[in-house]
């Protein structure tokens, strides 16, 4: 048995870093998230977390459920305390006060720290090439302070700033597209990912955090809480936003992209929002808005891959 | 821990309230939040293991047998286990207490 | 053999982290400050000064590098000046409460509106509330000197609290000062290698930073106040230290003829060299007038200031800085605070002046404690008179 589980052709670390008896919601993606990720990282981490739902339900005084060195300053400003951790543990060992280890530097903020108030330390940290990886758990919302809306919040949403109304449909702006902005600085490696899809999760964790620089990746953490579905449906609905381009789940590696999940047929976007109490006010025009949009938006990926293998081809034959 | 967290006194904080015990917080019983608690019918289980896997407590442990269990400590009877289970295993029942 | 040399002091400043061996320097360009991290930049590009040098994108973010590389068990250096210092605001907060030792020189700035580049006290009286210990200097050598003593305070174990180092922005700054810059060796000496107790290391894996309910609140933020204070036993230490091995030595004030005087002004800052001037010519008309220096901002120095006042009769105070719609000066209103309940107490004046870079003269200086011993002859109805002002 030793110290891993084999579940299918996969080996999985036993080790719960992130320990249970945490005060996540029951069902919460992003705990979930949490756990596979720090599964996939293993005991040489140091942890930046941002305030939100995973700080608050993790490290209430004068507890934790962490079993890696991990530290939580403020709300905005992951990527910068990450910054001068890389920096420090780099001078340290250069000028020999601490032994030559590598210990990888991991960013953990919501879409809240990341596309809002974050966004600044985010992108001069990914300028400034410092080796870390950065994930942000993204549930749409800021949800440990009562479901209000980030720049995350999917198009249509019901958030409790921005509701829907007699004359509102909820969120009217289109989510921020977090992993383009990431891929804008050039790094290495920027992917999506899903807990329902746990072995791909795991895969690109280990991936991203074996990356020489910076490195990003963004989790859909699906939230029965915020997204109003019940508590057991949330792997469900991971799933279906994979399988209806809602989140489609791809690498860019060096600016080639490459999708790793890819349904022959998209399920239409009515399968996924219907599932959800956020999305129950949505009116046939709305919906077919979303659908438009996500068909849209995932046929511009697929351009993406297809002229990123086209380049590939090319470097080859020359 | 010897003193409840009512009972610790100025003098009892480390420095910059730093947590020195790794998962110290294990000793929460989050199993008193739940409604229901799965029930496991190991005679129809496949030890595919997906149950363990997809669990946001990480409460589900693979038992002598290899078959999967889930410890009522921590489980808070999500529920997604059962969903999720493709032998369907686990049946969430109401808890009485 | 260490020779005087005259340089800029933020260039000293510079040095003196070089001496320090900091190992991060996270910071970003602010007006007076500038010069600062430049020559750091230098000395890194150069290889002088062995440091990741982190040219962050704000100075909240400067900050939250300093806290991040000081938990990583790293010696961190920064600096910054009136709107960074505002920007970083919160952060300060983080770096005191959660026990990290960073040191930073604050050039003293005005804060906007309207933008000001010029010196005053309004940052640094903005922060007086964030748990950090605070030390004012007057000359380019104090500050040198105080840069080296603030790592040895904020490392030590008995302290591993940050330390802010405050100069006169342009008025100090910008000044070529012959600096006395002590040898490497004897720097090495004074200033052992940081080690931080609990920093984050796989090896032994801690949790910075849980949130806290009222359970336990307050008696964490109890315990970082009776730490803060403690701190000043440290700080004395540390004084006595470098004043042993470099022959000069500092204290929480310091008084420049104010021995018995019956009529006493307090200044923090560059003020007080200028001041020490007026305080000359009035004595040699025969005026008992003394000066008292206040050097040491965080923790206050109750003691010390009770005993410098305890036997004058008017203690004149001038604040760099103004509490809008409050008592006046905020050092002033702190000191009527600190002598409120003794037995023996001078009438104490307060003043405004000098905000934003406006320069106050040695005979500036003879007018503020003139029209100060008026006002204590006659009873006062304002809390502070505003000095230099246009009306």
């Amino acid at each position: 048995m030793g110290e891993y589980i084999t579940i299918g052709r996969h080996s999985v670390v036993k080790a719960e870093n992130f320990a249970p008896g945490h005060r996540a919601c029951l069902g919460c993606g992003e705990a979930l998230a949490v756990r596979l990720a720090c599964k996939a990282l293993g005991d040489n981490v140091i942890i930046v977390n941002a305030t939100g739902c995973m700080e608050v339900v993790s490290t209430q005084l004068p507890n934790t459920s962490w079993r890696v060195p991990w530290i939580h300053t403020l709300f905005e400003n992951t990527a910068a305390v990450a910054s001068g951790i890389e920096a420090g543990l780099k001078a340290m060992t250069r000028k020999g006060r601490r032994l030559s280890q590598d210990v990888t530097v991991v960013a953990m903020a919501g879409d809240g720290g990341t596309a809002d108030i974050g966004l600044q330390a985010l992108s001069g940290a990914l300028e400034r090439r410092h080796n870390f990886l950065y994930i942000c758990f993204d549930n749409e919302a800021y949800m440990n302070t009562g479901i209000q809306r980030s720049s995350s919040t999917p198009y249509g949403a019901s958030t409790t700033t921005s509701p829907a109304g007699k004359i509102s449909i909820g969120q009217v702006s289109w989510k921020k597209n977090l992993p383009a902005i990431a891929a804008a600085h050039d790094i290495p490696y920027v992917a999506t990912a899903c807990p329902s899809y746990p072995f791909d999760l795991m895969t690109k964790v280990s991936k991203a955090a074996a990356t020489k620089g910076p490195a990003y990746l963004h989790i859909l953490s699906v939230c029965p809480t915020g997204w109003r579905h019940p508590a057991d449906l949330t792997i469900r609905i991971g799933r279906l936003a994979v399988q209806t381009g809602v989140f489609p789940l791809y690498e860019v590696e060096n600016g080639k992209y490459k999708l790793n999940v890819e349904p022959p047929k998209l399920k239409p976007v009515s399968d996924y929002l219907k599932l959800q109490g956020r999305f129950r006010h949505l009116s046939e025009d709305v919906i077919n808005e979303i659908q438009q949009r996500v068909t849209a938006e995932y046929a511009k990926l697929k351009e993406k891959v297809a002229s990123s293998l086209v380049h590939a081809g090319s470097q080859k034959d020359s | 821990m010897a003193k409840s967290e009512g009972e610790l006194t100025w003098k009892d904080i480390e420095i910059g309230s730093i947590v020195t015990e790794p998962g110290s917080a294990s000793q929460y019983r989050t199993g008193d939040w739940r409604t229901q608690r799965p029930v496991f019918d190991l005679d129809k289980c496949n030890k595919c293991g997906l149950c363990y896997i997809y669990c946001p407590e990480g409460c589900i442990y693979q038992n002598a047998e290899g078959y999967f269990e889930a410890n009522l400590f921590y489980c808070k009877g999500c529920g997604i286990c059962a969903t999720e289970c493709p032998k369907k295993v686990i049946t969430m029942v109401e808890e009485e207490e | 053999m260490a020779t005087k040399i005259g340089m800029e002091v933020s260039v000293a400043i510079g040095e003196a982290v070089k001496l320090a061996n900091a190992d991060v320097i996270a910071a970003y360009p602010i007006t007076p400050q500038t010069h600062i991290v430049e020559h750091l930049a230098e000395l890194v590009a150069d290889g002088e000064l062995d440091a990741e040098y982190v040219p962050v994108e704000s100075e909240h973010s400067a900050m939250s590098a300093c806290l991040g590389s000081a938990a990583a068990g790293a010696r961190t250096f920064t600096a910054t000046a009136g709107q960074g210092l505002e920007l970083m605001h919160e952060v300060l907060y983080i770096a005191s409460s959660m026990r990290l030792p960073v040191v930073m020189t604050v050039v003293n700035r005005a804060l906007s509106a309207p933008i000001s580049i010029w010196g005053d006290h309004a940052d640094a009286m903005a922060v007086r509330d964030t748990g950090w210990i605070q030390i004012f200097t007057e000359n380019g050598q104090e500050v040198v000197d105080n840069v080296l003593c603030a790592f040895r305070i904020a490392e030590d174990r008995r302290v591993l609290l940050p330390v802010m180092v405050h100069l006169d922005g342009f008025h100090l700054s910008h000044m070529i000062e012959p600096i006395l810059l002590p040898e490497q060796g004897e720097v090495d000496q004074f200033l052992p290698p940081n080690q931080y107790p609990l920093p984050l290391d796989p090896n032994k894996p801690v949790t910075m930073g849980g949130f806290g309910p009222p359970y336990i609140y307050p008696e964490i933020k109890w315990a970082q106040e009776i730490k803060l204070r403690a701190a000043k036993e440290v700080i004395l230490q540390v004084w006595q230290e470098f004043g042993d091995a470099f022959g000069r030595y500092y204290s929480p004030l310091e008084g420049y003829h104010s021995e018995g005087c019956q009529v006493l002004l307090l200044t923090m800052g560059s003020f007080s060299e200028t001041a020490m001037a007026a305080i000359d010519k009035m004595r040699s008309e025969g005026k008992d007038v003394g000066l008292v220096r206040l050097r040491l901002w965080r923790p206050f120095p109750f003691d010390e200031i009770r005993q410098a006042v305890k036997n004058a009769e008017v203690l004149i105070v001038l604040d760099r800085a103004i509490s809008f719609g409050g008592p006046g000066g905020p050092v002033c209103s702190e000191i009527r605070s600190a002598l409120y309940q003794q037995d023996r107490k001078p009438k104490v004046i307060g003043f405004v002046g000098g905000l934003g870079g406006r320069d106050i003269s040695a005979s500036g200086f003879e007018e503020i404690v003139n029209r100060g011993m008026e006002i204590a002859e006659k009873t006062s109805r304002n809390e502070f008179e505003v000095f230099g002002v246009r009306e």
